[in-house]
């Protein structure tokens, strides 16, 4: 009777590597996970977009610097998280169409305008997506707050709040409760104003960079109103 | 090709891609980009990262799927009647995703599969049925619409493209429903569920139908009870049911209830 013997099995109940496994296949791989948490909330007169600004990749920390906001026109950021290189040349070609959309049409891009746009250019890569999670936040037409959240290939809709990158599942459903009050009984709807929203997002980010080892160093909020963009940075753990 | 055209995108070369057989009931399955190509160089765009547990799996990119959708064909037009939840892998995306688009004001179309899929498509479908309507001088007929639908897809087949949808309106020859799908698949029929909570759904309204000549207050409770079925036995089915009625005059939508609260109704129903 075969006994297998425990040696050979590791604590996830699975069969330990050796040092020698035979011939292995390396690949290049074009992407690379370079994580972030990017967060946006529409209000009823601003919207407010905040990102992490850890670089990193695998085990290591490129840089504690750098922001995953990018300001587009007076009235919409947006947030790129996932691979780095892809977020970069994404938002080369925004700014680009941007340019020429202006000098064609002799005025910025709305909100809406850009979702739409942006769908367009994921969707055209779409057999060699480009490996970015989107969330636009801005000023609609009317004035009213607005946030678009994409996947990497180009589906959007219009949210009133999201988060997207690497610690996205643990804030959503804190957001769905404080937000949109999901999963209460008997409390008051109360509309989000500015200072509220401010303070919710800088408490969901020092949560996430309690849990989340992608996230941390700093958080970069873009406040967007009527008035124009207003950035604010806030220290978050470092290790 | 029909994408590199509208989006004036260099035309990328296909030739090399060989594919897995997916039909839209993998909206079961997490998605990755699983191109292999046919020859040696064996280019897997499968997102990995240095630090792999220890099984080796790998983080791929997760496009937006899973479903249940329904539209079904009675006395007084069609109703079309879905859900709204949108899942990456094990997570839930969105729960509150619009899976019926307006193609015009006598045309819908539902989205199950890849959401950015359905969305591109139907899209691009919207623009054609509106360029036909100004080349003819009269709308186009639900059956030319979903045949565009189809041929514009099918340049697409063996890639990836996930997307089954249903063509629902109503045109000069009365209600129209046609079944479309990116693997080729385009055919007509008085009901269809598709997502992978159809099943569920099929149960509902197949035991529903069998007395004629439904009014339009109980065919819309049919397609709401349907999908909330569907909901409540689907992991990858939930959040609202949106209810639309089209009929000679268009359509129109009749109404967006949130599953929890439908629970309820009907637990009180029970009672």
């Amino acid at each position: 009777m075969k006994i297998v013997s425990g040696h050979f099995y590791g604590d996830n109940g699975k069969m330990k590597e050796y040092h020698y496994t035979g011939p292995v296949e390396h690949r290049f791989s074009p992407y690379s996970f370079n994580g972030g948490t990017v967060l946006a909330v529409a209000g009823e007169d601003f919207a407010i977009v905040a990102s992490d600004t850890r670089l990193s990749e695998g085990y290591s920390i490129h840089s504690r610097d750098s922001p995953k906001c990018y300001k587009l026109t007076n009235t919409t950021v947006i947030g790129c998280s996932g691979f780095h290189g892809d977020c970069l040349t994404l938002t080369k070609i925004i700014d680009a169409r941007l340019k020429m959309y202006k000098h064609s049409n002799n005025k910025s891009m709305t909100s809406g305008a850009i979702a739409a746009m942006l769908s367009t250019i994921l969707y055209g890569r779409r057999f060699f997506p480009y490996y970015v999670y989107n969330i636009i936040g801005g000023l609609d037409e009317e004035g009213k707050g607005a946030v678009y959240s994409f996947d990497p290939v180009g589906s959007y809709q219009r949210d009133t709040y999201k988060a997207g990158g690497s610690a996205s599942a643990m804030l959503q459903p804190l957001l769905d409760n404080q937000i949109g009050f999901k999963n209460m009984e008997g409390v008051q709807h109360l509309p989000l104003n500015q200072e509220k929203a401010v303070q919710l997002v800088k408490d969901v980010f020092i949560s996430a960079a309690e849990r989340d080892v992608y996230t941390g160093d700093a958080l970069r909020i873009c406040i967007v109103t009527k008035e124009g963009i207003k950035e604010e940075t806030v220290p978050l753990r470092k290790d | 090709m029909a994408l590199a055209n509208v989006l004036q995108s260099e035309s990328v070369d296909f030739s090399n891609y060989g594919r897995k057989c997916r039909g839209f009931t993998s909206s079961l399955y997490e998605t990755e980009l699983g191109l292999e190509s046919v020859g040696g160089d064996n280019l897997s765009f499968a997102v990995r990262t240095a630090c792999s547990d220890g099984d080796g799996s790998e983080r791929k990119i997760q496009f937006l799927h899973g479903t249940t959708t329904l539209a079904f064909k009675f006395q007084h037009g069609v109703i079309v009647a879905v859900d709204s939840r949108a899942t990456a892998g094990a997570y839930i995306a969105s729960q509150t995703v619009k899976k019926v688009i307006e193609i015009n004001p006598y045309l819908l179309g539902t989205m199950a599969g890849g959401a950015a899929d359905c969305s591109f498509w139907e899209r691009l479908l919207a623009r054609q049925c509106r360029v036909y309507e100004l080349r003819n001088k009269e709308r186009i007929s639900v059956a030319a619409a979903s045949k565009l639908l189809a041929n514009m897809v099918y340049q697409y087949k063996g890639m990836g493209l996930s997307m089954g949808t249903m063509v629902c309106g109503w045109d000069k020859t009365g209600p129209g429903l046609y079944y479309v799908d990116s693997e080729g698949n385009r055919v007509c029929g008085d009901l269809f569920a598709v997502g992978s909570g159809s099943m569920y759904a099929y149960g509902i309204v197949d035991s529903g139908l069998k007395q004629k000549d439904l009014t339009v207050e109980e065919a819309c409770d049919l397609g709401c009870r349907a999908i909330y079925q569907a909901t409540y036995r689907d992991a990858y089915s939930g959040g609202q049911v949106n209810l639309y009625h089209v009929h000679s005059e268009g359509w129109n939508r009749v109404s967006q209830s949130d599953v929890l609260l439908l629970h309820q109704q009907y637990q009180a129903e029970k009672a």
